[in-house]
Parts: C-alpha cells; structure tokens; sequence
C-alpha cells in the first residue's frame, strides 16, 4: 500500500472467535479523504473489523494496515492519528464535562482545546455540567468530542448515531462533518441507518454474514445499479454484462437489481434507478455472498 | 447580524439521484427561478455542512460541477459565484434534460472503459450520420 492513498486496506482479513468467525476473507481499500460507511445486520463483521483497526483486537489471519502502519495496542502513533469510538461511548459519568475535556488534553499529545470548546459550545452543552445529568445525546456529542479534539487523521466510529433520537442524531452528524470540512479527516463509521449513508458516506462497504459483500465509491454504486422490469415475458434474456443482485417476481413479471457494466439499452425493459438503500437492501437480501467472498467488484461474473 | 444564505439546500434520500446531482439541479433551479442571480455567492461549503448533514466532499463535487457547466465559478480565496458566462440560449429545461442525458451516457462509457478521444470519435460519428439523415 502507498501511504497517502488509502486509510485503511485489509488483504484477506480474518477473526476467528471461539467457535465463529467474526469476520472473513476480508479484501478491502477504503480510500483517504472519505467518508467511509459499514453497513449490514448485527453480527455481519462491522465492529469486529473497526476494533482490529482501532488496534483492540488482533487478526487471525490475513493484514490489516490502517494509515500504512499494522495497528496494535502498542503502535504509539496510531494511538494518536486515530480516534476510535466504541458503540458504549465511554465516559466518567461522575466527571464534569470540563475535567473529562482536560483528562483529553493530558492523555493525547495532538490534543486542541480550542476545537473542543467551540463544539460543545456550538451544542449548548455547558462545560460545568456533569457528564451523568446529561441527556443521551448530548453523551454522545461530549464522546465524539473527545474523539474530534485529538485531531485524529482517522476516526473510526462503531455506530455513533445508535440510540439517539433523529435530532440528536442529526446534530452528531453535523459535527461530525464540520470536523471532515475542517481538518480533512478520514472517517469509517458503521451503521444501520441507510439513509444516513446517502447523505454523508461517499464510500459503502456492505457486510454480509461475516464477509464483505460491496465495497465501492458511493456514487460509482448508484450509477452502475438500475432496477429493470418487465411484464409477461418472463423467459426473457438478459444481455450480457448484467449480474443481478437481487430477483423478484410477481404474477405477470419480474423485476430485478442489477449490476450494469455497460450502457443498457434494450427498450423491452423498463429502467429505474434505484436508491442506495435499495442497492443495499438487494445486496443484504441476497443473503450469500458472491464468489468466494471477496469483494464483489472484483469477481468476474457475467450474465447469470 | 446574522445573514441569510443565498440558497437553502435539501436532500431527497428517495430521489435516487447522487446527493451532488441533488445540489447542482437545485442551484440550477434556483438560477431558472431568480432566486440565484449572476454575481451572488453559493453557500461556503462550511455553511451547507451546517444547514444539511452531508459530506463536505459532495459540496465541493457539486460546485466543481457547477463550474464546469458555467453555471457558477471558484474565486480563490473568496468563495463560488454565479456567473453569466454561456447562459443557455435554447429552452433551459430541454437543455438542462438533454445535458443530464448526455452525462449519464458519457459516465457509463467511462464506465465501461472508451477514453475521451474515442467518446469524441463516436460524438462524431453520431453528428455526422444524423446530418446525412437530414439532408
């Protein structure tokens, strides 16, 4: 890997838990500069994958290089260009808010007070308060604050709008992405909220049953997927250069999401344009992963 | 005092169209309806993170789009302006449909791998057969 490039490559990653893989046959290069989204159901791989990158967990087979270095607890610097934040968001309920902001400031050397202070201004949440007489979401904001203010060159985020009412929700986003505006981080955040994902993630990588299922630049999705239907002639062939993600039928046709390479245009199907969400609904209800798990869009499929 | 922005954007998450195609179509309303005048200044893209909850990237896609189309342009240091340059003589709508046509189709020869020259080889190609049709 180049360093400069990508934030985060995984070449045939694997985590083996006891009994179960939490994740497999992980292949993916998520690119700097992005804001980077893990979507799929619980249990699909996203949280196993941040914690190895956030250096918590350690591979069982396969490398994982995050900003080019191996993460591991004891890679110092990467303690400093990256900030993880767990789905629990961490914080000394006890403490005041303020005491939580200079327990940051003692602990990580790229430490700004300043950006710390102008969020949680920005958010009406007083520094005296303590962090226990705050409401849930205002937690979290003090949490991805403390993430924010290290000044990370990667933020790695396990779910960060889980729980919060949408305004809360939404509000987190935002400052979220004032930061992306400002210090040009990268971010990989998992969720479950696909319309989230339209909005704020211009890279998509989609797990399925422990294995990556899509791995792709947002809008290089959504202009290579198009729904096509047609009514009564069921048997008809699709031309080549088609995969279909995703089937159905009802009683007088059919109609499918596919993958299109090349410009479709055979005027006996109808052709929409689905929304990311419909994309990645049809790639989790596909269910079973393409090809041998790698990254679909390196599997050669044709027309199937 | 507190300013107005010039524009106030939305985002449709149905729409299914690319968030920075969501921003470009609504600036370009916003200029077909007078509500963007050339000279005015678009948001910064710091305003817009703060208005919407998107990704400073897709602002910034959008208005490179914009300046492409020469609809807006970049002043450094300064921010992004409409501007006057080639305002669309034919009808804007017909025009502003036939554009994204023609977007859609040179993304998906991209797509599949031609290069520019050849896209212009076949622009060519598709002109001249249409002008023997017609004479």
């Amino acid at each position: 890997m180049i360093e400069g490039i990508s934030v985060l490559e995984a070449v045939n990653l694997g985590k083996r838990y006891r009994r179960t893989w939490g994740l497999q046959d992980c292949t993916l290069t998520i690119p700097k500069g992005r804001v980077a989204a893990l979507v799929g159901p619980n249990g699909s791989g996203k949280s196993t994958l941040l914690r190895m990158a956030a250096g918590l967990s350690q591979p069982s087979v396969g490398t994982l290089r995050v900003l080019g270095r191996s993460p591991s607890p004891g890679t110092d610097d990467l303690r400093e260009r990256v900030g993880y934040l767990d789905q629990d968001r961490p914080l000394y309920k006890g403490f005041r808010v303020v005491e939580m902001l200079r327990f940051g400031e003692m602990n990580n050397p790229t430490w700004n007070m300043d950006v710390a202070k102008n969020h949680l201004a920005r958010l009406d949440i007083p520094l005296r308060s303590r962090v226990s007489d705050l409401s849930g979401g205002q937690q979290a904001q003090v949490a991805l604050t403390l993430c924010l203010s290290k000044q990370p060159e990667l933020l790695l985020l396990d779910e960060p709008g889980a729980a919060l009412d949408p305004v809360a929700r939404e509000d987190l986003l935002r400052l979220l992405m004032r930061q992306v505006a400002d210090s040009e981080s990268s971010v990989v955040l998992s969720t479950h909220a696909l319309s989230d994902v339209a909005a704020i993630c211009d890279y998509v990588v989609v797990l399925a049953h422990t294995r990556v299922v899509l791995s792709d630049d947002t809008e290089y999705i959504v202009e290579t997927h198009r729904i096509l239907s047609i009514v009564d002639d069921r048997d008809l062939a699709l031309p080549p250069g088609i995969t279909v993600i995703h089937e159905q039928h009802n009683a007088r046709g059919r109609s499918l999401l596919v993958r299109v390479e090349l410009p479709f245009n055979d005027d006996r199907w109808r052709v929409d344009r689905p929304t990311l969400e419909e994309i990645v609904l049809a790639y989790l209800r596909a269910g079973s992963p393409h090809g041998d798990g790698r990254d679909v869009d390196e599997t050669e499929d044709g027309a199937r | 005092m507190e300013q107005y922005p010039s524009l106030t954007f939305r985002l449709d998450s149905q729409s299914g169209l690319a968030p920075y195609r969501q921003l470009v179509d609504q600036v370009r309303l916003a200029v077909r309806t007078g509500l963007l005048r050339d000279g005015d200044q678009l948001p910064s893209v710091r305003e817009v993170v703060t208005q919407i909850t998107i990704n400073p990237n897709t602002v910034h896609r959008a208005y490179r789009e914009l300046e492409h189309q020469g609809i807006a342009e970049g002043r450094a240091g300064l921010g992004t302006f409409i501007t006057s340059r080639k305002r669309a003589t034919l009808n804007v709508t017909e025009r502003a449909s036939l554009e994204q046509a023609l977007r859609d189709w040179v993304i998906d020869a991209r797509r599949a791998g031609i290069d520019e020259e050849t896209i212009r080889e076949l622009m060519r190609t598709v002109l001249r057969q249409d002008g023997t049709v017609r004479s």
